[in-house]
């Protein structure tokens, strides 16, 4: 097994926040890490930086072999080895789920419109949005327009996948149908690592568990650590969360 | 010397209209592209091009379009550029045009939400692409009314291309009323034939915003 996602010790600081204080930790092909911490722990901006989408102070940050803290780093490259699903879907209101999940199929992978189509409709089936694809994202419910966007990022096929809170935003049904979707891909062995508030989802169904607290990696084990927590951070983090 | 208002009048008045509609798409065609260049410049990353293109519009945003028709019709001139009065008239309302089109783009392009432009990039599309493919649509719905409202300005300003000896709209009325001097009914047709090219632009806009709509009901 090789490390897909590799972060050493890296910081990151927004102002005068230090936000993450020498974070490491890996994931393993075919590997579901699901990460968890109170808000303000650094989870979010941890999932950010392996995406580039915010640059960080000090450390390393490597991913399918490509180097995110190099200044000159392919963001091209490396956005084709990694697929993002935020908390607020961000989907195109301008077009419709086909065209929203064949939009970087034609443009970036420069697939004819046939070939678009193609792969537009098998991540939808995989998603259960087949019959949905002349929808525009309004005429959607929340979970349905996530499930589109987790299926717009699976159609790139990337080599990790990086949900950030994709719930939060969700009533508990709609959770359920998304978290769903998440589980078929992890039983399909796509290396995901996400950021949750879904203990339970968490414990079932992730390979390992990292606990954040005050921007460092403070506890890290199997869905059993939930239940047995080592530090008295992640006990009272756990004893308040649920 | 001053007889009646005559058809002939009235021929040559609605005749005039055409120069000012001619003026009008000049300005905002040409204005349109040097826009659409200016707000590409404003929002780069490229420090150096975004303050440059910020100079621009303040400083001509700053300058009253009269004193732009001089600088380009008299002052050309005193280099050896003799310019029609269209030309002249043309170029100063493009410079002045771009400006504030660029302006305009440049803020609905702005209120788009930063996160659309993260989506669009993580799914490896260049900041190019995302631009044209997923921000422009978007921002186009807010851009309009600012845009025709822009465009009806420019109809409106175009007669102070007159002061150049270019005769459209308003220069054919003065030419008129200088002859039969009736300065009440010339220039109240003029104002209502400007009034008659500018309120449909304004309900176009409205309609055409309710209609590009689509995605954010």
């Amino acid at each position: 097994m090789s490390a897909i996602v590799k972060l050493g010790d890296v910081y990151k600081r927004f102002g005068s926040n230090q936000v993450l204080k020498g974070v490491s930790f890996e994931v393993m092909k075919g590997e579901m890490i699901a990460v968890i911490g109170a808000s303000g722990s650094g989870k979010s901006t941890a999932l950010r930086c392996i995406d580039r989408l915010e640059t960080i102070d000090q450390g390393e940050i490597e991913v399918c072999g490509i180097r995110v803290d190099d200044p000159n780093v392919d963001l091209h490259r490396l956005r084709r080895e990694v697929g993002i699903v935020f908390q607020s879907y961000n989907l195109f209101p301008h077009l419709t789920v086909e065209e929203n999940i064949m939009l970087a199929l034609r443009h970036v992978k420069k697939c004819s419109r046939d070939e678009a189509r193609g792969v537009a409709m098998k991540v939808l089936e995989q998603v259960g949005l087949a019959q949905k694809a002349d929808a525009y994202p309004e005429q959607l419910s929340g979970g349905q327009q996530q499930r589109v966007a987790i299926a717009r990022s699976l159609a790139m096929s990337p080599k990790v996948m990086l949900f950030d809170e994709v719930t939060s935003a969700l009533d508990p049904q709609l959770t359920g149908e998304v978290l769903r979707v998440m589980e078929d891909l992890a039983a399909d062995g796509m290396t995901m690592l996400l950021v949750t508030h879904e203990m339970a989802f968490a414990k079932r169904v992730a390979d390992r568990i990292i606990y954040m607290h005050q921007g460092k990696v403070w506890e890290v084990g199997d869905g059993s650590m939930l239940d047995a927590p080592r530090t008295p951070e992640l006990r009272a983090f756990l004893d308040n969360g649920l | 010397m001053s007889g009646g208002f005559t058809a002939a009048h009235l021929l040559y008045l609605v005749q005039s209209i055409w120069w000012t509609l001619v003026l009008s798409a000049l300005a905002f065609v040409l204005g349109g592209i040097g826009g659409f260049g200016v707000m590409l410049a404003r929002i780069s990353p490229r420090r150096w091009l975004s303050r440059t293109a910020m100079v621009y519009i303040e400083a001509i945003q700053g300058i009253p379009l009269l004193i732009l028709l001089f600088i380009v019709y008299f002052g050309l001139s005193v280099y050896g550029f003799q310019v029609p009065a269209l030309v002249a008239a043309g170029m100063a309302l493009m410079v002045y045009s771009s400006a504030y089109l660029g302006d305009i783009w440049r803020g609905c392009v702005e209120a788009m939400p930063k996160p659309q432009w993260e989506a669009a990039e993580c799914l490896s599309l260049t900041r190019w692409q995302s631009l044209r493919l997923v921000i422009i649509p978007q921002a186009m719905r807010l851009a309009l009314p600012p845009t025709v409202g822009f465009l009806v300005q420019v109809i409106k300003m175009t007669s102070l291309a007159s002061v150049i000896g270019f005769i459209e709209l308003t220069r054919a009325g003065q030419i008129i009323n200088n002859s039969i001097f009736q300065p009440f009914l010339v220039f109240g047709l003029v104002g209502a034939f400007y009034f008659v090219l500018c309120y449909p632009l304004s309900r176009w806009s409205q309609s055409m915003e309710n209609k590009l709509n689509v995605g954010n009901r």
